[in-house]
């Protein structure tokens, strides 16, 4: 790779402004939405399409110097730095997610015109952009975490936008909850692969594939980016993200959120690929969640659901050829990333021009559109020219790199070859339906008279279909910008184009390509037999929706049971287990440590609690302490036992007054004042009968704790008295108190100036506990 | 407790606790006192006020909520904290104290007003519990 390529400061912040400027353009979103209506799209545009021609420009210095990097302090004591790192990859990403987000916010206006939450979307649609793009862009680990988690956050709030109905907010949580799963596996990932290198930076990270903790960090990865990409068996909350309008949709299966795990597997190959177990890990499971997709897309009607289970195929077959990591599978995946973001996101937005104009997007409802929607089906046929891979598109040259990079002669690439091929040959077939099945034929009526889309609604799509032609005829322009940077990037090697459009008839792979398109061809004549057999063999019983649903209500009542397990709501054994903590907190680490062992040497009781010195002052004030405490224990009547424990509390009070702690005493005093006029209050209000009457084995139970909790606390003070006193801090206190704090009352000085933060936190809870109080005593008069 | 006693001498016993309670709040920093005692103090006062003449009239006579004095507290005492700030030292008192005191000749420290807003938490605290029990009691 080049050498590190900085254009002074200015640069910094305008890469900073990539990841920051579309969450500036979300908070501004509601109000431009006020005063533009749905014309927002257009003002809002402005954001991605800026950055995307900002990025354009930095083409050329990334071909140039293979990467620029620019950093910003963050948090710099986490090692938090908004660090980011623009090669190839992280390019190509870019390009697509700013290209596509700008296309997306102008056909999102006429989308939801008229909905009474459009700015609001906007903001969400926006700050996903944002999270998106900050993703690929990152290069501390800490920051790319961070955003992956923003893109699940965002994405939750889109998936739920239209939250009324049900079916949307469950889809959000299940979105959130799987993907998430792989957020925390990415954390664990993180932390373990700084661990290993030392440094937050993946520019800098070295190879790992020769660690010993090689395959935790490998799990963890692919466990994230598996739940992310929607690989079987996570695959399921994909189709369900539907619920989300639209152009949400068209988004995120094409450029974003989804395509965060590939853009992963991509970017740690340099890191974690080449092995073994990465190479049949990826395309075990990218093999079976391509083909899982392709044959669920046939099942389906629906035609976004039908494009959701595409998406779902090709993200497999994305995974597959990062797995096989060859100079040919990755040229395959960077060509094929860029020419499904096109085709998929302009199916989309296809189909939600063809719900909008007849109301349905069944497509056994549908035909005879092309009159009707001639714009429309223009833009159908180029995105399913694509999707097909039919020359002079994109697909084709994505589809000859795939066959290339397979054409060996071992086991193992015959079979991923068969693999590809039916992946692509039932992608072909779904092609074929989306384009043929609407819009050719005969003319069915449908719930609303058909009419062409705006502009807005057919300008993105019909781009999109463009684009996917004119990449593919500029053949070497697309193999030397887009291309060979990003292979390379992945990589970690400069990589050279052989991308052509001229079929090389020497070789398998223009008779493998024209094999795919009749399978297609075969697939989608007889579709309706194999989705009448799908359907057939599908067992209702159980599906990974309803495994998923298991699960979630599962937690909730192992998280119910275990709360009314600890939180049963009786106050006498809440009090118990505190006790009876309190008892071991203070004894057993003396225990353990031999803490008792100087004592018991000692053994000179009378020496050590120095009874022979005891005043006949200071023997009335334990006498008072005595007498309350055995009217305590012989009192049945509760009143007579608060006050009883006034009396040992006043007591104590006295002897702290005695000894020379006036603070101490003082507010020992009062607060013995105040806890017996509130239990006084709380027996008067709780209407307690007036004995406490206990069962004989309570007693015990309770007499035995409290008996254990009177002589830890003896035999802790008798410790601190057999040992040396460490006056280190009362010294300080003493010397230091009136110099610098100017203040003679040592206690209240340390109070409100030494631990300042500490009494600001004690009265925070003080009030705290007041406000719970009161809420307890109010709740009681409102539920009697 | 109602007597008649008991509320004749109880609005002379309540000046004297709450003025009694002013002076150990503001003694504190070098006698035996402070804001927590105070605030004991004047609190009780309350309490011994709501038995003698109602809870209606404790409330009448506070004018505010009483928790609202609390959540004052809270606020005086955080802001004597950030004052800090002006002179560029960090939030934590220790160092926060060197120029709060190297600099000014005011008798009215942060300290001061800290210990000022520890006495309103727990004026404020106990006094809203004492009362929402003595109101629940008379019912």
């Amino acid at each position: 790779m080049g050498t590190v390529y900085r254009v002074g400061p200015t640069l910094d912040a305008s890469i900073a402004l990539v990841a920051i400027a579309p969450f500036l353009a979300a908070l501004l979103a509601p109000l431009t939405h006020r005063f533009v209506g749905s014309y927002c799209g257009w003002v809002l545009a402005i954001v991605p399409a800026s950055i995307f021609m900002f990025l354009v420009k930095l083409i050329g210095p990334v071909i140039d110097k293979g990467f620029i990097a620019a950093s910003i302090q963050w948090v710099p004591s986490y090692h938090l730095a908004l660090s980011f790192y623009l090669d190839g990859l992280s390019l190509t990403f870019a390009l697509t997610i700013s290209g596509i987000g700008t296309l997306i916010v102008l056909y999102a206006g006429p989308y939801l015109a008229g909905h009474g939450h459009q700015g609001r979307f906007y903001s969400f649609l926006l700050a996903f952009m944002g999270a998106m793009l900050g993703l690929v862009l990152a290069d501390n680990m800490l920051a790319l975490f961070g955003f992956w988690e923003l893109t699940a956050v965002t994405s939750f709030l889109l998936i739920g936008f239209d939250h009324t109905r049900q079916a949307a907010r469950r889809a959000a949580i299940q979105a959130l909850v799987v993907t998430n799963i792989g957020g925390l596996s990415l954390l664990l990932a993180v932390l373990v692969i700084q661990q290993l290198g030392g440094n937050w930076e993946i520019s800098k990270l070295g190879a790992l594939q020769g660690s010993a903790l090689y395959p935790l960090v490998l799990a963890l990865v692919l466990l994230a980016a598996f739940t992310k990409s929607a690989q079987v068996p996570f695959h399921f909350w994909l189709p369900n993200a539907m619920e989300a309008p639209t152009p949400v949709s068209a988004f995120l299966h094409s450029a974003t959120m989804v395509q965060a795990g590939v853009y992963l597997l991509a970017r740690l190959t340099p890191a974690l690929g080449g092995t073994p177990e990465w190479t049949a890990i990826l395309t075990i499971f990218g093999g079976v969640t391509l083909l899982w997709g392709g044959f669920a897309a046939l099942k389906q009607t629906d035609m976004k659901q039908m494009l959701a289970q595409t998406t779902i195929a090709s993200l497999g077959l994305l995974v597959l050829l990062i797995g096989i990591g060859s100079e040919t599978a990755i040229a395959a995946m960077v060509v094929y990333f860029v020419a499904h973001a096109l085709y998929k996101a302009g199916f989309f937005m296809l189909v939600g021009v063809i719900d909008h104009a007849t109301g349905t997007r069944d497509i056994t409802a549908l035909g005879g559109l092309m009159g009707k929607l001639p714009l429309t089906f223009a833009a159908a046929v180029l995105a399913g020219l694509g999707m097909i891979g039919l020359p002079l598109t994109l697909g084709y040259l994505a589809k000859e790199e795939m066959y290339l990079a397979l054409e060996q002669s071992d086991w193992r690439s015959i079979v991923l070859l068969l693999t590809v091929i039916l992946g692509n040959g039932l992608l072909g077939a779904i092609a074929l339906a989306l384009v043929i099945k609407p819009f050719l034929g005969q003319f069915r009526s449908t719930p609303k008279p058909p009419h062409e889309g705006s502009f807005g609604l057919v300008a993105g799509p019909l781009l999109l279909g463009v684009l996917g032609l004119a990449g593919a005829l500029a053949t070497g322009w697309f193999g030397s910008t887009v291309l060979v940077p990003a292979a390379s990037a992945v990589l970690g090697h400069a990589t050279t184009s052989h991308l052509t459009l001229v079929p090389d008839f020497g070789g398998l792979v223009p008779f493998l390509s024209v094999l795919t398109w009749a399978l297609g061809a075969v697939l989608f004549m007889q579709s309706g037999v194999i989705r009448a057999a799908l359907r057939r063999s599908e067992r209702s019983s159980w599906n990974f929706d309803a495994v998923f649903d298991a699960l979630m209500f599962g937690l909730i009542r192992s998280a119910a049971a275990i709360t009314r397990l600890f939180h049963h709501g009786r106050l006498e054994l809440y009090l118990l287990i505190v006790f009876i903590g309190f008892a071991v907190a203070i004894s057993a680490p003396l225990l353990l440590n031999h803490g008792y062992d100087g004592l018991l040497a000692t053994a000179d009781w009378v020496q050590l609690f120095g009874i022979r010195t005891v005043r006949p002052f200071e023997w009335a004030v334990l006498a008072l302490a005595i007498a309350g405490l055995l009217i305590l224990l012989f009192s049945f009547n509760r009143l007579v036992a608060v006050l009883a424990l006034g009396i040992q509390g006043t007591a104590t009070a006295l002897i702290f007054l005695l000894f020379g702690a006036p603070d101490l005493a003082f507010t020992q005093f009062m607060v013995e004042i105040l806890s017996v006029v509130v239990l006084a209050l709380v027996i008067t209000r709780l209407k307690l009968d007036e004995r406490d009457r206990r069962p004989y084995e309570d007693l015990a139970r309770d007499g035995i704790v409290a008996l254990l909790c009177g002589v830890a606390v003896t035999l802790l003070l008798a410790v601190v008295l057999t040992g040396t006193l460490d006056t280190k801090l009362s010294d300080f206190f003493t010397a230091t108190s009136v110099p610098i704090a100017h203040g003679r009352n040592i206690v209240n000085v340390i109070l409100v100036d030494y631990r300042g933060l500490d009494t600001l936190g004690e009265i925070s809870v003080v009030m705290g506990a007041g406000i719970a109080i009161l809420g307890l005593l109010r709740r009681r008069r409102i539920v009697p | 407790m109602n007597t008649v006693i008991f509320r004749t001498i109880a609005p002379l016993i309540i000046a004297i606790m709450v003025m009694f309670s002013i002076y150990v709040c503001l003694r504190g920093h070098n006698e035996p006192g402070g804001g927590f005692i105070g605030g004991l103090i004047a609190a009780a006062a309350m309490a011994i006020f709501g038995m003698a003449s109602g809870v209606a009239a404790v409330r009448t006579a506070l004018k505010f909520d009483p928790l609202g004095f609390a959540g004052f507290g809270v606020l005086i005492a955080a802001l004597s904290g950030l004052l800090s700030l002006y002179t560029g030292s960090p939030f934590l008192t220790s160092i926060w104290l060197y120029v709060s005191f190297g600099k000014n000749v005011v008798p009215f420290s942060t300290p001061a007003l800290f210990d000022i807003g520890v006495y309103f938490v727990v004026f404020g605290t106990l006094t809203s519990i004492a009362l929402a029990l003595e109101d629940e009691g008379a019912e």
